[in-house]
């Protein structure tokens, strides 16, 4: 093996071990990890399942709500949210048909919505205006008319 | 043409340099002919509805109400993630085996025809529901989403199928390893062999998802089915598919392409690690598919992240391992400075031209799929256009430019007729076409999706958010990449059919490179492969056994089908 090659050799596992590092950092450290929540629910009685049988959006805190929300072909439950600015959104969702997908546009929000599995994603929202919430996994015939708005006021 | 490792007598029977001095024998030829065939059929059909896509989300083609959007995805996804990828796979490794190996074994050829009708029947009866609009489910066909049982039994004989052609491949190898105790596999049949047991790896864990658990349920023997258990199969299976039609590239750059360029390949000691490390690695790649899902902890998660980037090591490998060819095969042609040896290379050749963009476009498609198996960065662009862009470049450059480049000199020499100079600046002009198309198309689904354009949705503009979030510029220009795109693929199909039955007859040489003169001998461990696939499995085990354990264990109630298109 020529020197070069060790040389461009260490730098690429290096490389690799630098993204392995700040990914640990940032997912333990700072709790920026992906959506992982774990918890179960029988995909069939959804509606009748707490909290899912109050699908809606609920005031916890000074300036924290939480949205319990449904998702279905191809609609959200609660449709057109409205939070003031600054406003921490804590989302907990589920699926009552197939796999969906949930992203907010222009932010870090994007989890995948399981039937028989509760997701969980939180975000702040500084900036005013109209947010764009829209289902990024296919779901059938009518995936592309599957979104809502999120207004930060 | 000496095709085993220099340092190593060469025994070669009486068959083996019949085979050499005729080329190819008729019946071998005839299998590698067919199968690509069909390959480049599903390039030409796949192309075409990559347009009516392409031209749907630039917001120019409204679809008739008989032929909607997601019907035309999943045949196109079918089409070229699967069919024409597996079939040139197949093609091409059959005739490298043939060639390296002293002909096919003809109980292997039996099994290799056996394979490609199982398979034919396979697609036939995946298509017939797809037209029907009743398996508009997408390739990836994520339960409790239930396509007609007729889609999943055609999947289960494609499986079957590629068993078969394993098989061949495997009872080729052992019968020439039994011939020539204590040699190197042939390089090609080597790589042949690594392709091959990732291909029988990736498509158990799809076989155990399709028949164990979607069929009895798409019957309604079961009313209900583990939705996490079913993809996260699949993605051991998905992620695996397209590495191998990467793995298979990769063959040629460091087989071929030396060849072509008139240098020697990179030392084979090394070469043959690359692919034990790619076969050992791979199918623990699936994972990062999953990133965002629920009931996966995070430090499965991240341990995950090193699963996946390790893939990228032995890639970033092989980046090395070419430039150094290209440098060293410049400089033994009087090449002068540092970056002389460029002007050495051969540029108006289709058969390294086209093969070059392809390394060259897996800087960029390598570098994006490091981002995207890294948990945070992922989250930003999961099932985003992003991920479009990122398999356009990985597939649709770095592995079909190099099938495309391949396709110069073997379909000539399966068909004992030569490349024409003419049809050699053909497919200049073609790679040129194909090149600009997919830069064009890849950019903008990479712009779009870091602004948040969802893949897999015809068109939309949410109501006016399309314009307000960026995204209208981009859409549009994949339209264009996408007009462009089958312009090169009415080319590149027109030249394979020309040159398997139109071109002038002559002899073409399987370009097959050699190792360097003074190199060390390769250590015999490399051709343990009971070895390595011992190791593989531990690595899947690792990988796979907690989280799905956990998934079984710890289920929540099943779901029944859905149809919702």
């Amino acid at each position: 093996m020529h020197l070069d090659e060790k040389i461009w050799l260490t730098l690429s596992f290096g490389m690799i071990m630098a993204f392995m590092v700040i990914t640990g950092y940032q997912t333990f450290a700072l709790e920026m990890g992906p959506p992982s929540n774990n918890e179960l629910i029988d995909p069939q009685k959804v509606d009748e399942t707490a909290p899912f049988n109050e699908p809606g959006i609920k005031q916890i805190g000074e300036n924290e709500y939480e949205v319990v929300m449904t998702l279905q072909v191809f609609s959200f439950n609660p449709m057109d949210i409205e939070v003031p600015a600054g406003s921490t959104v804590h989302f907990t969702l589920t699926s009552k048909d197939v796999v969906h997908g949930f992203e907010i546009a222009g932010t870090n929000v994007n989890a995948m919505v399981m039937p028989g599995h509760i997701q969980k994603i939180t975000q702040k929202f500084d900036e005013p205006g109209k947010y764009l919430v829209l289902c990024n996994e296919y779901c059938g015939a009518g995936h592309q008319v599957m979104s809502t708005t999120i207004t930060v006021k | 043409m000496q095709t085993s490792v220099s340092q190593n007598k060469v025994v070669s029977g009486f068959k083996d340099k019949a085979n050499k001095a005729l080329g190819i024998s008729r019946q071998d030829a005839l299998i590698s002919k067919s199968y690509l065939a069909v390959a480049f059929i599903a390039l030409l059909l796949g192309g075409l509805l990559g347009l009516l896509q392409g031209l749907n989300r630039a917001g120019l083609l409204e679809l008739p109400a008989w032929l909607n959007y997601y019907q035309i995805l999943t045949a196109h996804g079918i089409l070229l993630v699967v069919v024409l990828s597996a079939f040139f796979t197949i093609g091409y490794f059959y005739a490298g085996l043939s060639h390296t190996l002293g002909g096919l074994l003809p109980k292997v050829r039996k099994i290799a025809w056996i394979g490609f009708w199982t398979k034919i029947v396979g697609f036939v009866l995946v298509v017939i529901p797809i037209l029907m609009n009743e398996a508009s489910v997408m390739y990836t066909f994520y339960p409790p989403m239930a396509a007609h049982p007729m889609f999943y039994f055609g999947l289960a004989l494609i499986v079957v199928g590629v068993w078969f052609l394993a098989a061949g491949a495997f009872i080729n190898v052992a019968h020439w390893r039994k011939n020539h105790k204590g040699e190197h596999l042939p390089i090609l049949a080597f790589f042949a062999t690594g392709v091959f047991v990732l291909l029988v790896g990736a498509t158990a864990f799809v076989a155990v998802e399709v028949l164990f658990m979607i069929i009895p349920w798409s019957l309604g023997w079961v009313d209900t089915i583990n939705v996490m258990v079913a993809r996260t199969l699949f993605w051991a299976f998905g992620h695996t598919a397209v590495n191998i039609w990467y793995l298979t590239a990769v063959s040629a750059w460091y087989v071929v392409i030396p060849k072509v360029i008139g240098g020697t390949r990179f030392n084979d000691y090394l070469t043959r690690v690359v692919v034990i490390a790619l076969v050992i690695m791979n199918i623990t790649g699936g994972f990062h598919h999953q990133i965002i899902d629920p009931g996966i902890s995070l430090p499965i998660k991240f341990m995950h992240v090193f699963m996946s980037l390790a893939i990228g090591f032995p890639s970033l490998m092989t980046a090395y391992a070419m430039f150094r060819v290209f440098e060293r095969t410049g400089r033994r042609k009087d090449a002068k400075g540092a970056l002389g040896w460029i002007k050495k290379l051969p540029w108006g050749d289709v058969r390294f031209l086209s093969p070059f963009i392809a390394m060259a476009a897996f800087a960029p498609a390598g570098a994006g799929g490091i981002v995207q198996s890294t948990n945070q960065l992922d989250q930003v662009v999961h099932n985003t256009m992003w991920i479009v862009g990122h398999f356009h470049l990985t597939l649709g450059m770095s592995v079909i430019m190099t099938f495309f480049g391949v396709s110069y000199w073997l379909v000539p020499y399966i068909s004992n007729r030569v490349l024409t100079p003419k049809m050699n600046k053909l497919g200049v002009i073609q790679t040129i076409i194909w090149t600009i198309g997919m830069v064009i198309m890849a950019f903008s689904m990479h712009t779009a999706g870091l602004f948040g354009a969802p893949r897999r949705t015809s068109y939309t503009t949410y109501g006016d958010f399309s314009s307000s979030l960026g995204w209208d510029p981009y859409m549009a220009a994949v339209g264009v990449g996408a007009t462009l795109l089958l312009v090169a693929v009415i080319i590149q199909v027109y030249a394979v059919f020309n040159m398997m039955f139109f071109a002038p007859k002559g002899t073409t040489e399987f370009p097959i490179a050699e190792v360097e003169e003074n190199e060390a001998k390769t250590p015999y461990m490399t051709e343990r492969w009971g070895v390595w696939v011992v190791v593989m499995l531990i690595v899947i085990a690792m990988a796979y056994v907690l989280p799905l354990t956990d998934m079984i264990v710890n289920a929540p109630p099943g779901s029944p089908p859905f149809k919702t298109w």
